[in-house]
């Protein structure tokens, strides 16, 4: 899960000024509009805007998250990432190439190849058994019944539910049905994760469990994903950035930690209070300078380290803690006072503290 | 008062029922007073019709056509040729599947012609023998879904064998297996184009609401005209009259699907093709299947009303025993005809459920199982019928064919049933008859006749607008002044008579019937499973009981009609009910209301949407019975309609007379379905 491993390369999806609004003259008024788009204005004249002025890239193996209260349009930005909605304007690359003047043929095969999608409610075909479900993406590519079954099963055991491949949709618990889900998305490897919501429907424990499925399964497969949520918690859980979005514009878009720890609106920092910040922050964003001449301890951390996994023995070494990197080298120190502060500091001059 | 007239739509109700009375009472019938009956202006109109039908059929766009007879090409008419390729087709596929049940020489000749058939005469299909049919409907049973379905499957088809309905009953099968799938196939097609395209759906809509209320005999007789008269014909008749219901619940079922399992279907890569017939159709096919049910019941509907157009097969005979009032006979041809329908229904129910096992590592016995079981069954039916034709040396090889009505019969039993009820109770019936007629029919009918015409349009139209503001009424007004403009406003009052005292009764006896049933879970369970089985048997099969107890006579229509139409008010009601949700009843039995108080003013409200589309069905059935009660003889629209069935040119009365009872049914389907829709809306159901 390294977000700069290829910044080098053309990014593997780039949206470039993406709208989409709703309504029967959408486009004219758009048009009109010269860009700037005011919600309040469109909708007076009987059009909902969804996406506003939207443009990020996306990295291979990047993990993106897209959060936003609903109606926010984070669903709608995902839909006109996999062309589910035509955009009303902008472009979309996925590889360089332009999506929105693709022919239905070549989305088709674009889809066939390269995309997988996991949906809120898991839209599971009802008449399909848990193998046909996922087989169902290999069929429709023309893959023979054998093979397909043959794959298919290969992904049911991904996902933990062998034994069931005979079971109906309606014959599984929720989790059990989105595993089906995902396993269905993930059958022909797709390069592109989309996730909508995929664990909103579940039971807050069910939730935990099947985020932690997530991470194993993207530990194992590294594809890039966008990924839909509501929830803030989940989204500093899983994501390597996160877009935070309101009223169809992306009001910030960054890492977990810089989110925490700067928000760039009102509306970001509201959801930043109540976070807890031990469980979101690493090592790194609260570390000093190395500095040669101080009396370090025999422990060392890890930057990249969640603050809360090592608070208490950092607090218990008496001096300050060494940070490494990957490779072992020391980039920084840890003082047992900068841990304090974050776990029972309070939060609002936390953050002017923290800057520089 | 003029705010409390604006608030309260029962002192809205109360006004618009005075002055309705005051105008029944001012208005002197005359027929020159537009008040009482307004001129039949639209008279010529089945005129038109019927000369624009002949011109289209034989004048319109000829083209030449070779004719092998006398080797020539010569001028014939694009309509009729087209019209005559389809019956071929029709024809020959109803042969075909006909021939291999009872064997021939038709489909021979088709490919041969019938000098080649005359001179070589062991060119004969021989007929499967009625084992083999039975034992291969078992299999199928078997294999779709278990040895449950296959023991009824196969005990149906001994019934049919046995009691001597084998020939009939395989020529009405073989009708069926053909209009069926066609209508399945057509309201598919129709639905997925309705749901695709939105022109589609506006014009589809209006002509669907007609053709579902228009009376099965209006079908008939532009038919006759177009394709004229044969099992072909029934086929057609009945695939028009059973399409209707299969886009409905096509568009219905596509409508219903969330956005997701589209999507789902379109990420998977699925072409537009895929998308359809791999993830929606499938995915909707809880109502195509209801659709596909539909279908079949209305084919065994129209069993007999198609052999009015020369269909054989039962309906044929169930008619003609009705006719000769041989009710024994009637009642066991009934029963085939049932059977016939929900083996069909099981059957395709079964398939459509089917799932494929991919695990089980299957040899080639296994794998071909039914296959080779199907051959055994086969051959063992031959050897029984070979063996058969030297133990019954005289007369019929019963394990062959068992010929028309040389079965074993109860006939003797129920007449003897029919005799026994006529000499005990014949005196109770005949007063109750005398009473119901005298008392309550020609009464309600005599008031229905004395309304003048502007009285009759101010009670709807204001029925209307109470309900539904100026655009109901307008609709409602419509319809009626169609109907006022035709010479048969009369006999529509007839009609609109019998269809009121049947859908008061109905209605009754439902809703209360159906709260009662409602009140416990086993008894809920009882009564839709009743329903369910009425559902199944063709309206015609109900004239059959009424007429063995009170005779040829407008009671035993309204009975039937009675019958007939309880079913769906009992359903919507016992569904209505049902659906009140859990945690209203709770928050009633808190606030302490005892049965009777949750029911006033809990459930019924709740419910009220789903009891308003009930009596809504209740019309529409009511309706389609009213007109097939002309078969018993009623003096209404429907009598007149059979009636232009013999006459040449009754294409365009057939068609307007059918209109008629189209449009009093969507004058009231309007109102009902408004009213059903405020009260959702108010009450946040939807």
């Amino acid at each position: 899960m390294s977000s700069n491993a290829v910044t080098a390369t053309e990014p593997l999806i780039r949206c470039d000024s993406v709208y989409k609004i709703f309504g029967d003259n959408a486009k004219s008024m758009l048009e009109n509009s010269g860009g700037v788009v005011d919600a309040s204005k469109f909708q007076l004249a009987g059009c909902i805007v969804g996406v506003n002025n939207a443009s990020f890239e996306v990295h291979a193996g990047e993990l993106l998250i897209i959060m936003g209260l609903s109606g926010s349009g984070k669903s709608t930005l995902l839909r006109c990432i996999s062309r589910l909605t035509d955009a009303t304007a902008g472009n979309i690359y996925i590889e360089g190439e332009d999506i929105l003047s693709m022919s239905n043929k070549q989305l088709i095969e674009l889809r066939r190849s390269k995309m997988g999608m996991v949906f809120q409610n898991f839209a599971l075909l009802p008449h399909k058994t848990v193998v046909e479900n996922i087989a169902f993406p290999l069929q429709v590519k023309g893959i023979s019944t054998q093979d397909s079954i043959q794959r298919a099963k290969e992904m049911v055991d991904l996902v933990s539910l062998t034994g069931r491949e005979n079971y109906f949709p309606r014959q599984l618990s929720g989790g059990q049905q989105q595993r089906v889900g995902i396993a269905r998305s993930l059958a022909i490897e797709p390069d592109i994760w989309f996730l909508d919501e995929p664990f909103s429907a579940l039971d807050p424990l069910i939730r935990k469990e099947m985020q932690d499925e997530f991470l194993r399964l993207q530990g194992v497969l590294s594809k890039t994903i966008l990924f839909v949520t509501h929830d803030f918690e989940e989204a500093l859980r899983l994501a390597d950035r996160i877009a935070i979005m309101k009223d169809g514009v992306i009001e910030q878009l960054d890492t977990p930690a810089n989110i925490v720890l700067n928000p760039a609106t009102e509306y970001v920092r509201k959801f930043t209070e109540e976070v807890p910040r031990e469980k979101v922050l690493k090592i790194e964003s609260v570390m000093d300078p190395y500095n040669a001449d101080e009396d370090v301890s025999e422990l060392k951390v890890s930057k990249d380290a969640i603050i809360e996994t090592v608070a208490e023995a950092v607090l218990n070494a008496g001096k300050p803690v060494p940070v490494v990197d990957e490779e072992n080298n020391i980039v920084g120190l840890l003082h047992a006072s900068r841990v304090v502060n974050v776990l029972f500091g309070s939060h609002a001059d936390h953050s002017a503290e923290l800057t520089p | 008062m003029i705010a409390a007239l604006q608030q309260h739509k029962y002192l809205q109700f109360t006004v618009l029922l005075i002055v309705f009375l005051l105008l029944c009472a001012i208005i002197t019938p005359s027929e020159n007073n537009w008040l009482w009956r307004l001129p039949p202006l639209i008279k010529g109109l089945p005129l038109i019709i019927n000369d624009s039908v002949d011109y289209i059929m034989f004048e319109w766009w000829l083209i030449d056509v070779y004719d092998p007879e006398i080797e020539e090409y010569e001028q014939k008419p694009l309509m009729n040729q087209f019209t005559r390729s389809i019956s071929g087709v029709i024809l020959f596929l109803i042969e075909f599947v006909r021939e291999i049940m009872l064997g021939g020489v038709k489909t021979i000749v088709t490919f041969t012609g019938w000098d080649w058939a005359t001179e070589n005469q062991w060119a004969r299909w021989p007929a499967l023998p009625w084992t083999v049919v039975a034992g291969a409907a078992a299999i199928l049973g078997y294999a779709l879904s278990g040895p449950r379905l296959a023991l009824f499957v196969g005990l149906a088809f001994v019934y049919i064998a046995v009691f001597g309905q084998w020939e009939p009953s395989m020529e009405t099968l073989s009708f069926v297996l053909i209009a069926a799938p066609v209508s399945v196939f057509l309201g598919l097609m129709l639905g997925v184009w309705a749901f695709r395209n939105r022109v589609a759906e506006m014009i589809l809509n209006p002509l669907l609401n007609v053709a579902q209320i228009m009376p099965h005999f209006s079908y008939l007789i532009p038919v006759m005209v177009f394709f004229g008269i044969g099992d072909h014909a029934g086929a057609i008749a009945t695939v028009i009259f059973a399409t209707p219901p299969m886009v409905r619940l096509t568009i219905l079922g596509l409508k219903k699907l969330p956005p997701e399992v589209t999507e789902a279907g379109m990420m998977s890569g699925c072409n537009n093709w895929q998308l359809l017939i791999k993830v929606l159709i499938p995915t909707a096919r809880r109502d195509i299947l209801i659709g596909v049910n539909q279908v079949i019941m209305q084919c065994l509907a129209m069993v007999v009303i198609a052999s009015l157009i020369g269909a054989k097969g039962l309906g044929n005979d169930l008619l003609i025993a009705l006719n000769q009032l041989r009710i024994g006979l009637a009642l066991e041809i009934g029963v085939c005809i049932v059977l016939i329908a929900i083996v069909l229904d099981r059957l395709s129910l079964a398939w459509a459920n089917k799932q494929t096992d991919y695990f089980a590592d299957l040899s080639f016995a296994q794998r071909h199982k039914y296959s080779l079981i199907f051959g055994v069954v086969f051959v063992i039916g031959i050897v029984l019928a070979i063996i058969g034709s030297f133990v019954f040396k005289e007369g019929f090889n019963y394990l062959y064919l068992i010929p028309h009505n040389k079965g074993i019969t109860t006939e003797t039993f129920w007449q003897a049933g029919v005799d026994w009820i006529w000499d005990t109770f014949f005196y109770t019936l005949k007063s109750f008859n005398e009473w119901f007629i005298v008392e309550v029919l020609v009464p309600v009918k005599t008031a229905y006749l004395s309304m003048p015409v502007a009285a009759t349009f101010l009670l709807a139209m204001g029925t209307g607008f109470i309900v539904g503001g100026m655009r109901v009424a307008l609709y409602v007004g419509g319809f009626l002044l169609f109907i006022a403009l035709t010479e048969w406003w009369d006999r529509a009052l007839i009609t609109a008579y019998l269809m009121t005292v049947a859908v008061l009764i109905s209605t009754t006896i439902g809703i209360v019937v159906g709260t009662l049933c409602a009140q416990h879970p086993v008894s809920t369970r009882f009564i839709l499973t009743v329903c369910d089985t009425f559902q199944t048997f063709p309206s015609f099969i109900y004239l059959i009981p009424v007429m063995m107890l009170f005779g040829v006579t407008d009671t035993s229509v309204l009975i039937a009609i009675v019958v007939y139409a309880t079913v769906p008010a009992m359903r919507y009601t016992v569904e209505g009910l049902l659906s009140v949700p859990e945690s209203l009843h709770e928050a009633g039995s808190m606030s302490g209301v005892n049965r009777l108080q949750r029911w006033m003013f809990i459930e019924l409200p709740m419910s009220f949407p789903h009891l308003a589309l009930g009596v809504n069905q209740t019309v529409v059935f009511a309706l389609s019975m009213v007109i097939i009660g002309a078969l018993i003889g009623t003096d209404d629209l429907g009598q007149l309609i059979l009636k232009s069935l013999s006459d040449r040119a009754g294409v365009g009365n057939g068609l307007i007379l059918g209109l008629c009872v189209a449009f009093i049914g969507l004058a009231i389907d309007q109102i009902l379905r408004t009213w059903a829709n405020q009260r959702k809306q108010a009450l946040g159901l939807d």
